[in-house]
């Protein structure tokens, strides 16, 4: 972890999070996933290596997929952001959530969250996707536990869901 | 009681809603008023005298907490088989990141420059890194010879078998260093209070081993010390000791403080200074009779344990048990060592040493069946143990396990001949070569030898005041369904809906020491203690006139109830006690090794682009016999997973060492597979059942990681005719093996149909 702060001083910042209103005082350098878990509580985002590699800290910023801990709190201003905790309607969970449950998605849990974001942006780009469409929308999102066969079949379940509801 | 089994059913995970929500607690999340957060002060050379410590100007020291070995009220070492580590070094150094210092502070962005800004000067020492170095004493490291531990295992007449030998084949076999790199990095959070003592949180697998190092640490009374697992990312085995050291640094830091104290690792710190896979050195020799059977041989297994014991006197055991894989072996020696070098200790990791003897082993029977000229098929059917048959610890097989129909149908489902007809008949010409590799191997569950027995884990299961139970056990879960499958046997014992059955979260205070959650022992050992005590409960509410035989769900719910209004809480506890007949010699390493076997013949279809040098696996096959398989979903989860670890092994993962240190302890350059460099795994059960454990359940959470690097080796051979004893077997060196004729195979033409 390096000092974000940059010699700045903190900047009021305002943006969107799962469709409420948020305002921030942050530095403008400091990560989305700290601002996201020490100033929001919103800790389902997860550090797993910091350097965006990993895909545990996931995120959709306007919807597009980006790793929360390569993002400046700046770049976040003005921008919508969905977070895991932002996905289920109070205990509904939504269908990617329900599919990963039923295939055996998530084991340890600690990449599921940027898991299922990474699902969701997928899901809103193409629809249908084919095996070979999950494949390598996953490629960014790391999992040591699962091999990634049963978050692929996740997947691919949810979107069969989606297109059948 | 149920109509409807429990166990054999993929119920809903229990932690599952949690995990997907992002609702789960890990130690990150979790945040005390109040609280420091903590940095490690590390070594930065291999072997040397410490001389002088400086901390550096621009930095406002007396914000800090400063922690040295002086600081420790208790014994300065990391208590756990033996008392060799250091918590905090004090006058040497002996691995590079080794622990000197602990800083605290409030704001947790100070730390990593004040880390900096300590500077430490030595006197170097000379160091040593490899098996070899350490093996010729040039420097003694550790001890009088740099050997942690030696084991030896004889069976029948060796030295008359050499010369009735039709052949005598050796090979020697290597593998690397490999990273668990679960996703969720070492963390823990302590707090201390002289009225309590200390309270350490963490992501963790083993709650009572932290438990005994925080005792002799803090020299505090086993009371005063608690532990409690939070949500953990993945573990692997990588959170089997290393996290005594965590928690025994956050408790210096909260008692020094008065404050809460967090630490959390980030991923350079997790992968430069925690444990990895031992590198090992198999070498083999084996005499064979003419017609391709397995007459003795001599095996000597060798692993690098780094700079202090830690675990490697049990991963060298285990290694070496299976050292001979599911074969039968009429004589047999054993030698296994482990040795020390000037590198972080080497731990725990899915396998502990098994992965890396039956690398050996099975690359071994591919070179022996090209000595005999007898395909990788028929060399395997010709030597495979046999019920009735004893191990090379004289284990003799009581199961009805038939290998060569494991075999038969796993070639059938991989469509092995055909394929490796075909590949055959294309003559191997152009850019692409295909291969296929068989391994056959087996995986022993729970301890080893007399270690359950030592062990004497104790369950407990609680009857609640709303009806349910309440599972009482220090396992932990961290990915492979603990929760899950602990509540299944318990809901299956009781007759109750799986819903009925909650388990507690692991914490010192309220669960009994159920023993490490490790050695694939959670399931059938502490599985069968699970079920025992739910059985009692029942027992209980009988006993006690509350509830009759053959009772509804409804009747024991309201029995239950009766009972806590009535007595309040009750609990029953269940020992372990060792099964009648199990006799094990820790002296020669002889007897009944592990209560139970799992066996397997996994099969890998690889391509190696002759442009790249790149291997991609197009399809593996994993077929295995584990018992029962009490989950489905969860099961095949352990075996894909495990897997995909596995070909990470043989192809990806790459420790890349300078002066012991990790050079490459990052995400960005250690690499593991990902979703697009991964074939189907496809995953078969045989199930064959077992009287020890619950349900005829068997450990699975191991087996899956020792297969998969020799299948895939074997592949490579099979594609490009060149042997390859190493891994990770990275395009690199296939680059330079093809290019050296001296590597060419003498025996690359095909013996199928001998």
């Amino acid at each position: 972890m390096s000092d974000s702060r940059g010699g700045s001083d903190k900047l009021e910042i305002s943006f969107t999070v799962n469709g409420e209103p948020k305002k921030v005082r942050s530095y403008p350098m400091e990560r989305l996933l700290d601002v996201l878990r020490l100033g929001l509580g919103l800790t389902g985002a997860k550090e797993g290596c910091g350097e965006g590699e990993c895909g545990s800290c996931s995120v959709l910023m306007d919807g597009t997929l980006v790793n929360s801990c390569l993002v400046p709190a700046l770049q976040a201003a003005g921008t919508s952001i969905v977070t895991i905790e932002g996905l289920a309607h109070g205990e509904r969970l939504h269908v990617l959530q329900e599919a990963f449950l039923e295939c055996g998605g998530a084991q340890c849990g600690i990449c599921t969250p940027g898991m299922i974001l990474a699902a969701l942006h997928l899901l809103n780009q193409k629809p249908e996707p084919t095996i070979e469409n999950i494949r390598e929308g996953f490629s960014g999102n790391l999992c040591r536990c699962t091999g990634y066969s049963q978050i692929l079949e996740a997947v691919a379940e949810a979107a069969r869901r989606r297109s059948t509801a | 009681m149920n109509a409807d089994p429990i166990v054999g059913k993929s119920v809903p995970r229990k932690e599952g809603r949690d995990k997907v929500t992002g609702r789960s607690q890990y130690v990150d999340d979790m945040t005390l008023p109040n609280m420091l957060f903590g940095a490690t002060v590390r070594s930065q050379i291999p072997r040397g005298r410490i001389k002088k410590i400086t901390f550096g100007p621009d930095i406002a020291w007396d914000e800090f907490v400063v922690v040295s070995a002086n600081d420790i009220p208790g014994k300065n070492c990391i208590s756990l088989i033996g008392d060799d580590q250091p918590c905090l070094a004090t006058e040497f150094v002996n691995h590079p990141e080794e622990p000197i210092l602990l800083l605290a502070h409030p704001d947790r962005h100070l730390l990593p420059t004040a880390v900096q800004a300590v500077s430490i000067e030595y006197d170097p020492l000379p160091a040593i890194f490899t098996i070899d170095e350490s093996e010729r004493c040039t420097q003694v490291i550790w001890g009088e010879n740099n050997v942690f531990k030696t084991y030896l295992i004889e069976k029948g007449d060796l030295d008359s078998v050499w010369e009735k030998a039709g052949y005598i084949v050796e090979g020697e076999y290597t593998t690397g260093a490999q990273e668990q790199l679960y996703i969720e990095n070492n963390g823990m959070i302590a707090a201390f209070d002289p009225a309590h003592g200390i309270t350490v949180w963490g992501s963790l697998q083993c709650p009572y081993y932290i438990h005994k190092a925080l005792m002799a640490l803090c020299n505090l009374p086993a009371e005063k010390v608690r532990v409690v697992q939070m949500e953990t990312g993945g573990a692997f085995g990588g959170k089997e000791d290393y996290p005594s050291m965590i928690a025994a640094h956050a408790a210096l830091l909260a008692i020094k403080s008065g404050r809460p104290v967090k630490i959390i690792y980030d991923r350079l710190e997790d992968m430069v200074a925690t444990t990895k896979r031992h590198p090992s050195r198999t070498r083999h020799r084996t005499a064979v009779s003419r017609d391709g059977k397995i007459l003795g041989g001599e095996i000597d297994f060798t692993i690098d344990g780094g700079a202090y014991a830690t675990l490697s006197s049990v991963v060298l055991s285990r290694g070496a048990i299976h050292a001979g894989g599911p074969y039968y072996w009429p004589s047999v020696r054993i030698r296994a060592k482990a040795v020390a070098t000037n590198a972080p200790p080497h731990g725990a990791f899915r396998g502990f040493g098994a992965p890396q003897s039956l690398f050996a082993m099975e690359r071994h029977m591919d070179r022996i069946a090209q000595t005999v000229g007898l395909s990788p098929v028929e060399i395997r059917r010709r030597n495979f143990l046999q019920p009735g048959q004893a191990t090379t610890t004289e284990q003799v097989v009581r199961e009805p396990i038939d290998l060569g129909k494991l075999l038969d149908r796993a070639l059938e489902i991989s469509d092995y001949h055909a394929k490796r007809q075909s590949f055959a008949s294309r003559h191997q010409v152009g850019t692409f070569r295909k291969g296929m590799g068989i391994a056959a191997f087996l995986h022993g569950a729970g301890f080893t030898g007399s270690g359950e027995r030592y062990l004497s884990s104790v369950v407990g299961v609680e009857g609640c005041a709303d009806g349910s139970v309440r599972v009482l056990v220090s396992s932990t879960e961290f990915g492979q369904g603990t929760k899950t499958v602990l509540s299944q046997i318990a809901a299956e014992a009781l007759g109750l809906p799986y819903e009925n059955v909650i388990v507690a979260q692991p914490d010192t205070f309220e669960v009994p020491n159920s023993g490490p959650t490790v050695a694939s022992r959670t399931v059938m050992v502490v599985g069968s203690l699970v079920k025992s005590a739910a059985l009692g409960i029942a027992q209980i509410l009988i006993s006690s006139n509350l509830l009759r035989e053959g009772y509804s769900p409804d009747e024991f719910r309201a029995a239950c109830r009766q009972h806590v209004s009535k007595h309040g809480q009750f609990r029953c506890w269940s020992r372990y006690e060792a099964p009648a007949g199990i006799f094990w010699d820790d002296e020669k390493y002889r007897g009944e090794a592990y209560a139970a076997f799992a066996w397997a013949v996994y099969i890998a279809e690889v391509t190696v682009d002759l442009t790249t040098y790149s291997v991609s696996v197009d399809d593996f096959v994993a077929l295995q016999e584990v018992g029962r398989v009490l989950h489905p979903l969860l099961a095949r989860g352990q075996i894909i997973g495990g897997v995909a670890q596995g070909i990470g092994f043989s192809l990806y993962e790459k420790v890349v060492w300078q002066n012991g240190r990790m050079q490459n302890g990052q995400m960005t350059n250690y690499i593991m597979p990902t979703s697009s460099d991964l074939p189907p795994i496809r995953v078969f059960f045989e199930e064959l059942g077992n009287v020890h454990g619950a349900y005829g359940a068997k450990g699975i959470g191991e087996l899956p990681m020792d297969g998969p690097a020799p299948a895939v080796v074997n592949a490579v051979e099979d594609a490009l005719g060149t042997r390859f004893d190493s891994i990770p077997l990275l395009p690199e060196e296939i680059m330079d093996a093809l290019l050296d004729p001296s590597r060419q195979n003498d025996a690359t033409l095909s013996c199928e149909g001998r």
